[in-house]
């Protein structure tokens, strides 16, 4: 008989609806995924004893009273949320790449009119490769160090990531953009490994930052298992012989993406 | 509206809808804004406690949650509920507090405790009136800490994504957005944090079962 993995159960508790009435046949006809879910129900169980402390009837009042004074007479208007410093700072890196992008295309238009819209293409395309490579490249440094981490004296029993946090922090928000550029450039091998790399810098990002062997352990096991240090590799390469080849035809370039969907 | 006498406020502030005390806000009337306030403030503690570990911080996370909210609210202005908007924006918040607290504790050296409101106070005024025995009373709060301290050892996207989950009961795609993650990247966060959870506790559960400190329905 085929058991239920102890992810499926847990999805199951927490009333996920896909495969519940299969798990649910299961269930009745399994006493060993029955025990199982019934150990996770007494862990949760016992979690649901911790209480809320109960701030008081009138705690909405108290709320209102201490921010009222601190609220500015009429909301911000709608594009103040464009103005926040981590969407600023990302943006402001791929307006960049755009804007190099679209000079760089102007120049060589100048200097070569016989060129075509799609010489003019491949050249915007070769910048944006080389600023995905530079990003790629940085997590990839980043994502090392981390791997070899250790503690800064042997007599401590944490080590502290602080430093691959916050620069996953920083790498995410880039690293959004570029994905959605890749997907809509139709380049779904790389939108893919970036959307990988995306996961591992949120799970970086989000570890606490000092961190026990055993969770820094199980934090390189995660980026193991998604092979993604390998995957980047792969992809900086390739994008490195495209940023390096003199000039690639359009359909080379079709193929190479296509060839890297397999990555 | 602050000549009306209080009664009659009361009873105007608990039958208006969250979009029409929205649009009041947004067309300048400052204080409908405290109908969401007062409506919302609870829940919104409750999320913030389970996120943070301790009252105060969870009192912070509170008010700055409804600040930003009067501040982005001409964003929100599409959206459907604002109590899942708001809801966001604690967790959020509580994210990053969470985090600098862990930073500026780490620069002290000092670990970051969930426990810290208990820590003062004497562990019997913890505990149930009916509580059989002192053994059972000593064990039980041991059992409480040690849920504490599994809940801390968590990181911080993982409590989130429980805490949502599990006693928030928000749905997969809701926690993603606050994890700024994909639902696949969430549900797997939702698993960690209990398969950790399961890790720390159920042995001392099943100890304490034996023991004959908690039941088992099993």
């Amino acid at each position: 008989m085929k058991h239920f993995t102890e992810e499926e159960l847990i999805a199951y508790r927490g009333g996920e609806v896909s495969q519940r009435a299969v798990i649910a046949k299961h269930l009745s006809n399994c006493a060993e995924c029955r025990s199982e879910l019934a150990r996770i129900e007494t862990v949760l169980a016992a979690l649901d004893t911790l209480q809320v402390p109960d701030p008081g009837e009138d705690y909405g009042r108290r709320v209102w009273q201490q921010i009222a004074p601190r609220l500015p007479e009429r909301p911000g208007p709608w594009w103040q949320a464009w103005f926040e410093p981590r969407r600023l700072a990302a943006i402001g890196t791929v307006a960049a790449v755009i804007l190099v992008a679209f000079i760089a295309g102007r120049i060589t238009k100048r200097f070569n009119p016989g060129n075509t819209a799609e010489n003019r293409e491949q050249v915007r395309e070769r910048i944006l490769v080389v600023a995905i490579g530079e990003h790629l490249g940085r997590s990839e440094m980043m994502l090392v160090e981390l791997s070899n981490a250790e503690p800064n004296n042997p007599r401590q029993k944490q080590v502290n990531i602080s430093s691959e946090q916050r620069r996953a922090e920083d790498l995410l928000e880039e690293n959004r953009l570029y994905r959605q550029t890749a997907l809509q450039e139709g380049d779904a091998g790389l939108a893919s490994v970036l959307d990988d790399l995306e996961r591992v810098l949120l799970d970086v990002a989000h570890s606490p930052q000092e961190v026990t062997p055993a969770q820094l352990e199980a934090i390189r096991q995660r980026i193991e298992s998604r092979g993604i240090l390998f995957k980047v590799r792969v992809v900086s390469k390739e994008l490195q012989q495209r940023e390096q080849a003199p000039q690639a035809p359009p359909a080379q370039n079709d193929s190479q993406k296509k060839e890297r969907n397999k990555v | 509206m602050n000549r009306m006498p209080q009664s009659v406020e009361s009873v105007k502030l608990a039958n208006e809808s969250d979009a029409m005390a929205i649009e009041r806000t947004l067309a300048g009337d400052r204080d409908a804004f405290r109908v969401l306030v007062e409506r919302h403030s609870h829940s919104v503690f409750r999320l913030a406690y389970r996120l943070t570990g301790n009252q105060h911080d969870a009192e912070e996370v509170v008010q700055e949650a409804f600040l930003r909210a009067y501040q982005k609210l001409s964003q929100f202005a599409a959206r459907a509920n604002f109590g899942t908007w708001v809801y966001r924006i604690a967790a959020n918040y509580a994210i990053d507090l969470t985090r600098r607290k862990r930073r500026e504790d780490a620069r002290r050296e000092t670990p970051v405790m969930s426990t810290e409101d208990n820590a003062e106070r004497d562990p019997l005024d913890l505990l149930p009136d009916a509580a059989p025995s002192p053994e059972r009373l000593t064990q039980s709060l041991e059992l409480k800490r040690q849920m504490e301290l599994a809940l801390a050892a968590l990181s911080q996207a993982e409590r989130t994504a429980f805490v949502m989950r599990h006693w928030e009961g928000c749905g997969i795609e809701e926690i993603a957005a606050v994890l700024n993650s994909n639902s696949g990247a969430a549900k797997n966060t939702v698993f960690r944090a209990v398969q950790k959870l399961r890790q720390t506790l159920q042995p001392i559960l099943e100890n304490k079962a034996q023991a004959g400190v908690i039941g088992t329905e099993s």
